[in-house]
């Protein structure tokens, strides 16, 4: 596996407050690396990084071996816990929303066989998520698990060289979340996805994650907490007991009990 | 049961309702009748009859001067006036209010200049626009343009910008550019918004409208009560405002129910 994201030597300040320090990092591509952490120990900031929301105050990031410019593009897709998807388009048209910003940069839609085209690899991804029966759906008629099904359909439509998940799956009650827990390993193998997946689910973290980083801060000065900043303390390969489950996972579909 | 528990059905709700107006036209009929039986020429409070014949010849009898039946004509100016001042409020609030809201640039540039024109009291510009524009039918327009325009801007604007901040970078992982951002993100969330601000802006258009009216004008609602206060015309003067409470009413409830119609995931419904 080669080397997709790299750190190399970042460090992320706001003025005399020192978020993360002297982060080296590699993430392989294929890889699905859960990042674990207290509160404040730059889960957020560390994400941010990646998803180009903000730049590093040192150091670099290099994503196929070019730095990351301080901006969300299109080659990072993302699914925060909550308002990822849009409240004003239907399912399907939440999806065909990647493709027509693409090909459509003045008028932002699509039309007559170019919109065909773009419906039909939308609700082929809404199918490969279980929302096959519900393109027409706006995502206040959806339940939370649904809406992140769309989410994750709408961010996945785009072939993003990254997805990152931001809690997920923190807003969902536990039968939905095993069933979301299934759906993302088996898109993660079908699609060959990188994933990095934040969440506070150290439980999840373990089961998906073929690696598992726990973000904290090294050292520790009570008199000035914010003098020091965080960094990867654990570094844990999962991925002998990831191939083992894998076997044993081979027939879970997507969404078994229709419960969501 | 507790008075927040007591839900009214849809009858009592009618009856309801209906009661607190029915009362005060009743209390308004007692008054005058009373007024009538000491002074049968009173003015200040006439008995509907009076009302019904004084409006009947503005409604029906073309006026002698100019041919026109005044009623009709006072309503079609009016709407007019309020109709131009309106569509450019609200095409001025999806405009600038849009640019302001999503891109951080122009909101620096021009937003303390819109809070600015916003804190003006637009009456107090009133000499200013007849001395620049004239005593015509665009001052008038302009005076309710002044008015309204630099609240629905800040409303849409405070709208957009309150948008979460996900959905923005949402759209930007989906390869969006700023454009986009703005005629497929911000713009289809900022409409329902736009029909309720134009809403709450219905009612201040109505008072600048008859106070531009009432100062320079010769056909208009406003003109038209200012004109017969002089001769203490209240047969003429409380139909007027009834007339424009009406009409006032219709448009609030056109525009409700078009916001339903339209943007129905913005109201819940469908659920």
């Amino acid at each position: 596996m080669s080397t997709l994201l790299s750190f190399r030597d970042v460090w992320v300040e706001y003025g005399d407050r020192i978020i993360i320090e002297k982060l080296n990092l590699d993430i392989e591509e294929g890889a699905f690396v859960s990042v674990v952490g207290p509160s404040g120990a730059g889960k957020s900031s560390f994400l941010r990084l990646i998803l180009g929301q903000e730049g590093p105050s040192r150091g670099v990031i290099t994503l196929d071996d070019t730095p990351l410019k301080p901006e969300c593009g299109p080659d990072r897709g993302v699914v925060f816990q909550r308002y990822s998807v849009f409240p004003h388009l239907s399912a399907l048209r939440n999806t065909i929303l990647g493709v027509e910003c693409e090909k459509a940069p003045v008028l932002g839609r699509l039309f007559g066989s170019a919109r065909r085209a773009a419906q039909e690899e939308a609700t082929e991804m809404l199918t490969a998520v279980g929302l096959g029966h519900s393109l027409d759906l706006y995502p206040a008629q959806m339940s939370g698990g649904m809406q992140q099904r769309l989410a994750i359909a709408q961010a996945l439509v785009k072939r993003p060289r990254i997805l990152l998940l931001d809690e997920p799956f923190g807003a969902l009650d536990p039968g939905i979340r095993a069933d979301m827990h299934a759906l993302i390993r088996n898109l993660w193998r079908k699609y060959s996805l990188t994933i990095v997946m934040v969440t506070h689910d150290i439980r999840e973290a373990f089961t998906l994650g073929t690696r598992v980083l726990a973000l904290d801060k090294r050292r520790h000065d009570p008199h000035a907490p914010h003098r020091f900043g965080a960094t990867v303390v654990y570094d844990l390969p999962m991925r002998e007991r990831a191939e083992a489950s894998s076997e044993e996972n081979e027939n879970i579909t997507i969404d078994v009990k229709r419960n969501n | 049961m507790r008075w927040v528990n007591r839900q009214v059905g849809r009858g009592g709700r009618v009856l309801l309702g209906a009661t607190p107006i029915l009362l005060l036209l009743l209390v308004y009929i007692v008054m005058a009748a009373s007024r009538h039986a000491v002074n049968p020429a009173d003015k200040i409070l006439p008995l509907p009859g009076a009302m019904a014949d004084s409006m009947a010849a503005l409604l029906f009898v073309p006026d002698q001067l100019t041919g026109q039946l005044v009623f009709w004509a006072d309503t079609l100016a009016s709407l007019q006036r309020l109709g131009i001042g309106l569509g450019i409020s609200t095409l001025m609030a999806l405009v600038v209010g849009l640019a302001l809201g999503v891109l951080p640039p122009v909101r620096a540039t021009f937003g303390p200049l819109v809070t600015g024109i916003a804190v003006i009291p637009p009456i107090a510009l009133l000499p200013i626009l007849f001395i620049a524009l004239g005593l015509g039918e665009t001052a008038k327009v302009a005076l309710i343009v002044i008015g309204i325009a630099p609240v629905m801007i800040r409303d849409i604007a405070a709208h957009v910008s309150a948008l979460p901040k996900e959905q923005v970078i949402k759209a930007l992982t989906l390869g969006a550019n700023s454009w986009q951002v703005m005629i497929r993100v911000a713009l289809p969330q900022a409409m329902p918004r736009l029909l309720h601000a134009i809403r709450l802006a219905l009612g201040p258009a109505w008072v600048f409208l008859i106070s531009a009216e009432a100062i320079a004008s010769d056909v208009g609602l406003g003109y038209r009560i200012f004109l017969v206060r002089r001769y203490l015309s209240m047969d003429v003067i409380l139909p007027y405002v009834a007339w424009i409470a009406l009409l006032a009413i219709v448009m609030d409830a056109a525009l409700t129910f078009l916001s339903h119609r339209l943007f129905p995931w913005a109201h819940g419904e469908s659920h």
